[in-house]
């Protein structure tokens, strides 16, 4: 029997967090938090809604990579043009998405790393609908290197998205919107259930350390007294994950697709 | 007073004589999305020209790389700037680290309500996208109080008035009766609305369109109030895509991104990308054939 991967433990643990969250836009960027968008809506959450990737509603989620344009089947029409009436704006989304930094606040960057605003050592992609997507919708990360240079100490080079840091919070304004969910990285799962929506480590993967996690972090975590494994896929999960991957982009998010279990 | 005619309504120009109608320091926003349905024939007219010292506002792509290595900008209004199949934009990059343009860095949504607030006269609109970010001291964004029993504070998004847009649409007539197809259309009638001036290219111009193709008049999503000019620019969007007819050229712009490394001399390799005119730039990539054989992007 082929052995579960750690991408696969991944995905699963990524359809957690889409679990029961209602008519939404499941929307996973990246391999592991769409197949894991996929997985839910086709398993236990089959309330959710997603997209082709494009602009069209689809009831059967759309298997990664090559295939005929017209092959996904439209169920609706949710275009750039309508999204933040429709989805963002509206409460009616889940993101999953991989900031390049994040802190101890839940604060992300995808903007620019180092130097300055006028000047940055390192410009990236822009802020994108970060703020909107963090002010307005539950949002979640996968990040597939859990290192300190991701789980930055201290803040975050240019905070793109708003998490739960009171000194960074206009006076007045309204944040029952904040809503971060879950994260998922090549260690273990946490969420920002801890003191003060601290970030917590709510399941271990097979074979890592909490201490291993920690040593990982820019930032003290806080954790569960007994922290579970991280469970391992079913065969149905499984067969799941196969039709929606048909060309195995899964095995190439994490260096040498490594096994589900952790060398020891 | 002068009496409107049917000839008087007949917005036909030449690329050249859109950008002449632009200057510097102007405002200019720039239709479509990332590497999508992006009016590059104009921007490629605009890099044949002196045009300089340009605000530019754009969900940008190749269109903003380009314009930034041309050292047309003086300041940027931006969400992103991304070729998708290259996520980071070589080009804008380079600008960026050189600390060679000023920016306004917005959230997507933020920018559309920005557009919303220019069409409609506004001096804002208010919105709670960018509170608990550093968008707004970054930006110097104000903040408002409704004066409701709320009292919630919002960010005060300013409008982004244009004085000119540029736009690549499917079809058009002579009159400016816009047709958009594809999956999705972007925000591309709202930077027309936020704009003193629209300029639209078109892969098909016709004479009436309601002699022509009548059934797809939903496809029209702005008036023609709106537009101000219209030339007939086949492929006018490659390397970007323009659906239905064509997807964007993976092989272009990725050559255009690795043109920015070392030593990424944009005036040594310009001419691969602007051309000296539009026929000769289509012909370089294979003309229209090549450009309709370009499959539609798949996600």
């Amino acid at each position: 029997m082929t052995q579960i991967t750690l991408a696969e433990l991944c995905i699963v643990a990524a359809a957690e967090a889409f679990r029961g969250n209602g008519e939404v836009i499941a929307t996973g960027v990246g391999p592991i938090p769409r197949l894991g968008a996929s997985l839910a809506r086709m398993t236990h959450s089959p309330e959710l809604m997603m997209t082709d990737g494009e602009a069209y509603l689809v009831e059967q989620p759309v298997p990664l990579g090559p295939r005929g344009y017209d092959d996904r089947k439209k169920a609706g029409h949710l275009p750039f043009s309508r999204f933040f009436d429709s989805a963002v704006w509206t409460g009616r989304r889940h993101a999953m998405v991989t900031p390049t930094q994040i802190d101890r606040f839940g604060q992300i960057n995808l903007s620019r790393l180092g130097g300055t605003h006028e000047q940055p050592k390192t410009q990236m992609l822009g802020v994108r609908g970060f703020p909107g997507n963090t002010i307005y919708h539950p949002n979640s990360f996968f990040f597939p290197q859990h290192s300190t240079r991701v789980f930055v100490a201290g803040e975050v080079d240019m905070i793109s998205g708003v998490g739960y840091n009171p000194a960074r919070r206009v006076p007045g304004g309204n944040y029952t919107g904040v809503d971060l969910r879950r994260i998922i990285t090549n260690l273990c799962v946490m969420d920002f259930g801890g003191t003060d929506h601290a970030m917590r480590v709510i399941s271990l993967h097979p074979g890592v350390t909490f201490d291993a996690v920690q040593a990982a972090t820019g930032f003290a975590l806080e954790r569960l007294d007994d922290l579970p494994e991280t469970p391992l896929p079913d065969d149905a999960a499984l067969a799941v994950i196969a039709a929606m991957d048909p060309h195995g982009v899964r095995a190439g998010v994490f260096r040498d697709n490594p096994p589900a279990r952790a060398a020891a | 007073m002068t009496r409107i005619t049917e000839g008087t309504l007949d917005k036909r120009m030449s690329a050249a004589e859109i950008v002449a109608q632009l200057s510097d320091g102007m405002t200019l926003g720039i239709g479509g999305w990332g590497p999508r349905r992006k009016p590059m024939a104009l921007v490629r007219e605009i890099l044949r020209s002196d045009l300089k010292d340009l605000t530019v506002v754009a969900y940008g792509g190749a269109d903003v790389g380009m314009l930034c290595a041309a050292g047309k900008v003086r300041k940027l209004v931006f969400a992103f700037v991304s070729l998708d199949m290259i996520p980071l934009e070589p080009w804008f990059r380079k600008a960026r680290e050189a600390g060679a343009i000023e920016v306004l860095e917005l959230d997507e949504g933020m920018f559309q309500w920005g557009l919303k607030a220019a069409a409609f006269g506004l001096p804002f609109l208010p919105t709670r996208v960018g509170l608990g970010t550093d968008l707004a001291v970054l930006g110097g964004l104000k903040t408002v109080t409704s004066p409701y029993a709320d009292a919630e504070t919002l960010i005060a998004m300013p409008a982004l008035k244009l004085d000119a847009a540029l736009l690549h649409v499917n079809r058009s007539d002579w009159r400016g009766n816009v047709q958009l197809f594809g999956a999705d259309t972007y925000y591309d009638e709202w930077f027309a609305k936020a704009a003193a001036r629209s300029y639209v290219s078109c892969e098909d111009l016709v004479d009436r369109i309601e002699d022509h193709y009548p059934d797809d008049a939903q496809a029209q999503t702005f008036e023609r109030c709106f537009v101000t000019g219209v030339v007939e620019m086949p492929c006018g969007a490659h390397p970007s895509s323009m659906p239905p007819l064509y997807g964007w050229d993976a092989r272009a712009l990725k050559a255009y991104a690795d043109a920015a490394k070392d030593p990424g001399d944009w005036s040594a390799v310009a001419d691969r990308f602007v051309g000296a005119d539009e026929a000769g730039y289509l012909a370089s990539f294979g003309g229209k054939e090549a450009v309709a054989a370009l499959s539609l992007p798949i996600f």
